[in-house]
């Protein structure tokens, strides 16, 4: 019964965290821009020409188009990634300090603070060789429950990021397009594709699908994990199935030689089953519950960390789906309650006299 | 005490834990609520696109920016060496 908790808090908690994190990525990308525009060089994402802009501003239902700076920086001190942004706004409220207001200035994600060991006002240095290089005082630091979406993050003035990554002038990450009315972004995707064919647009919906699919429990993310507690399940049951102890044996031998039906048997054997089974899945489902929202699902963090430097700390959001404790129960309840019951019932045909000899 | 019930007993505490458990789960989502409309306001005002989860390479950082073969083009028939990569999946209707 001890395995067979654990195996369902495994599957539980997989499908609890993928649950949770998919959920939020429905509930915060609804905000994503609308259209992104990438431009493709030679099957990779290059910089795009800010000219662009002018041509599809004039396309009908685009309200405005603006150039994101944007670019990845390995940092060798640390060995991590950061994810260096150029944006000019005023206030946000997961930021501990400000945002910054000009060049010299940056806000940094919390991951980042804490493996350069950086606190607000500190100089964060950062360069790619001896031409390319910036200090920036650290004047905000995103929160810790942001660190999901900013842990990476180094928030800069644009002139700093376009001098940092010597981006030619006229050049930009890509472009994000504002379209008036929602229902007109596929067109205005189409035409932009028909008009520069060198780009690549993005959509929302495209983006909120993207996370639809790598935490979807049947695919991706999920289905890694899922796969090693389903086969060590698919084990026990198959080992449960094919061999009934002696003892089990004699016990239904006995029950057969003091006028017990075979009909008895099947239900004795049933309830037994049903007991076990119901019993490890509601303490399973409970250890489940325990470890991905009360400890953040600290024993998969290894796992998802891979080579990752900055890993955000897990704190989700108990968004629970009942179709998926269904998905659970069918798939351990109903094969435990097989297993245990067609062997008995093979042993329960049988005449008393062979199976308490056997 | 006979064990019939000592396992009605026990069925019983769990289905209480599991209901204390459930009405947790409802107010920490109602308690949460602004800190998801502070993450939301943070994807709009900052153009974000994809979770920090996965740093280690730029098509786990964002899957949903990078191309369906990102993983495999540093060079001919390179193979996609990060773990992350085996994680998460390629996205799917995307051009």
């Amino acid at each position: 019964m001890f395995i067979y908790s654990i195996i369902v808090a495994t599957l539980t908690s997989l499908l609890f965290l993928t649950q949770s994190l998919k959920k939020e990525a429905m509930d915060v990308f609804i905000e994503a821009p609308e259209l992104i525009v990438q431009r493709m060089s030679a099957g990779r994402h290059d910089l795009i020409p800010v000219g662009y802009a002018e041509k599809i501003l004039s396309i009908p239902g685009v309200s405005s188009v603006e150039p994101r700076y944007w670019g990845y920086y390995y940092d060798n001190l640390t060995g991590g990634n950061y994810t260096l942004i150029a944006r000019n706004i005023d206030a946000l409220h997961m930021v501990k300090g400000t945002l910054p207001k000009g060049p010299g200035e940056c806000a940094i994600g919390k991951g980042v603070a804490d493996v350069r060991l950086t606190d607000l006002n500190d100089v964060l240095f950062l360069s790619i060789n001896p031409q390319q290089k910036v200090s920036l005082k650290v004047v905000g630091i995103f929160t810790a429950d942001s660190a999901i979406l900013t842990n990476d993050l180094v928030v800069m003035d644009k002139n700093d990021l376009v001098n940092f990554f010597a981006l030619p002038k006229d050049m930009a990450t890509d472009l994000i397009v504002h379209v008036s009315n929602a229902s007109e972004v596929p067109t205005i995707a189409m035409k932009i594709r028909r008009d520069y064919p060198d780009t690549r647009p993005i959509t929302r919906s495209e983006i909120v699908r993207t996370y639809e699919n790598v935490f979807n429990w049947r695919g991706g993310m999920a289905l890694t994990m899922f796969i090693g507690p389903l086969l060590a399940f698919a084990i026990f049951a198959w080992d449960k199935a094919t061999g009934m102890s002696a003892g089990e044996r004699q016990e239904i031998g006995i029950l057969k030689a003091i006028g017990w039906e075979t009909t008895d048997v099947l239900k004795l054997k049933f309830w037994e089953g049903m007991a076990i089974s119901l019993t490890s899945f509601l303490t399973g489902s409970i250890l489940a519950y325990i470890h991905v929202f009360y400890f953040g699902a600290a024993l998969f963090a290894p796992v998802l960390k891979g080579w990752s430097v900055l890993f955000p700390p897990f704190n989700p959001i108990p968004y629970i789906d009942l179709y998926q404790i269904f998905v659970i129960f069918f798939l351990t309840v109903i094969p435990y309650l097989a297993s245990t019951i067609i062997p008995s019932w093979k042993a329960a045909v049988t005449d008393p006299d062979t199976v308490m000899r056997s | 005490m006979i064990k019939s019930k000592i396992f009605f007993s026990f069925i019983a505490i769990e289905i209480i834990v599991i209901a204390f458990l459930y009405t947790d789960a409802n107010h920490t989502i109602a308690a949460r609520n602004a800190e998801v409309q502070s993450k939301r306001e943070l994807v709009r005002k900052l153009s974000l696109t994809d979770f920090a989860v996965f740093t280690e390479a730029r098509y786990t950082r964002h899957p949903s920016q990078a191309d369906t073969f990102s993983a495999f083009q540093d060079f001919p028939s390179s193979m996609d060496h990060f773990p992350a990569g085996s994680i998460v999946g390629p996205q799917r209707g995307n051009n």
